[in-house]
């Protein structure tokens, strides 16, 4: 079974058996529409490969940058997402809703 | 998040147990809350132990105001019940998956369960009585029946309504379904009782093949639950 919520915590926890340093990316609040609720995962590893969803693909290419530099700084940081965001042709979300995103390194 | 907290909460999940993972987004500080007590870095005050068990009992995730603390809260999973190992159940089985429900395929048939190619659900070959006193359908659980046999589906809907079970569905026309009622209600339920019933069931999308009326059933399931949470 596709488990929305266990899939990408299993993943992180293969990933770091197989000795590979990880982070989690969590929606931590929305406002507007926007395209996964909070609560929602990703989960990436150093090689930058990544499981779950933080959107419909719009802001995950950022996401998973900031986790890169999680998992090296080890430091958590938080993320906004909007559509007044300095990089909104970038990475804005299309649907004009804003997001918060925490991004941790497990450790 | 550390590493040992990570497998204890996927040792909740994995056992269906609610939980919620309390994090304090401005240091890094985390818990996990489940009715076993508390266990993590975080110190939760107790006026925020008690928002983020609430939120564990609503099923709904977020901050709570005010503060830096986001509550993620994982419950059980959602189940469906699916009453007849039939070629609709065949699509109805992983689609339901897919969209996150823990799947039971109940009848007493053998040669309908192995036919059926239903190796990744569970499948239960007791009586529709006997298999829903196993399943014990709560507020999270979905139940339809897809037999058309009275002697199936009736048993089974007769459990269904006497659950909490936040969706029940009978596949057949508007006949066979009013049938069904009057057969309901003489065994002792009421209008009320069997307005909870969904019949002719699924969504009206002019389903014609299995896989089209599971889509059906499906939304049907879906908008029951999204319907009632908003």
């Amino acid at each position: 079974m596709l488990n929305v919520d266990a899939d990408p915590l299993d993943r992180l926890a293969e990933w770091k058996a197989s000795g590979k340093n990880t982070a989690l990316a969590t929606v931590v609040r929305t406002w507007g529409s926007s395209p996964r609720p909070v609560g929602s995962h990703l989960a990436v590893n150093e090689d930058g490969d990544f499981a779950g969803s933080v959107s419909g693909g719009c802001i995950e290419g950022s996401v998973i940058e900031a986790a890169l530099k999680a998992i090296e700084s080890g430091d958590p940081v938080k993320l906004e997402f909007g559509v007044t965001n300095d990089m909104a042709w970038e990475v804005g979300l299309a649907c004009g809703g804003t997001i918060h995103v925490y991004v941790e390194s497990i450790q | 998040m550390k590493v040992e907290l990570l497998d204890k909460l996927r040792g909740s999940i994995a056992a269906q147990q609610a939980c919620a993972l309390v994090t304090d987004t401005d240091n890094g500080q985390q818990c996990l809350v489940d009715s076993d007590g508390v266990d993590g870095d975080l110190n939760l005050a107790k006026e925020y132990l008690q928002q983020a068990t609430q939120m564990i009992a609503d099923d709904v995730s977020g901050q709570i105001e005010q503060t830096d603390l986001f509550v993620r809260v994982y419950g059980p999973a959602l189940r469906l019940v699916i009453v007849g190992a039939v070629h609709i159940s065949q699509a109805l089985a992983p689609m339901a998956q897919l969209a996150g429900f823990n799947v039971t395929v109940l009848d007493p048939r053998d040669a309908f369960v192995r036919a059926g190619r239903l190796s990744d659900v569970s499948a239960l070959t007791d009586w529709p009585d006997e298999g829903m006193a196993k399943v014990k359908p709560d507020s999270r659980t979905a139940v339809v029946t897809l037999t058309h046999d009275p002697k199936l589906d009736d048993p089974a809907l007769a459990a269904a309504l006497r659950s909490d079970a936040f969706y029940i569905g009978s596949l057949g026309s508007k006949r066979t379904h009013a049938k069904r009622l009057v057969r309901l209600k003489e065994e002792g339920f009421s209008d009320l009782d069997l307005d909870r019933i969904r019949g002719p069931v699924g969504l009206d999308i002019k389903a014609k093949t299995p896989a089209e009326i599971a889509v059906s059933i499906l939304s049907e399931i879906v908008a029951t639950r999204r319907r009632a949470a908003a």
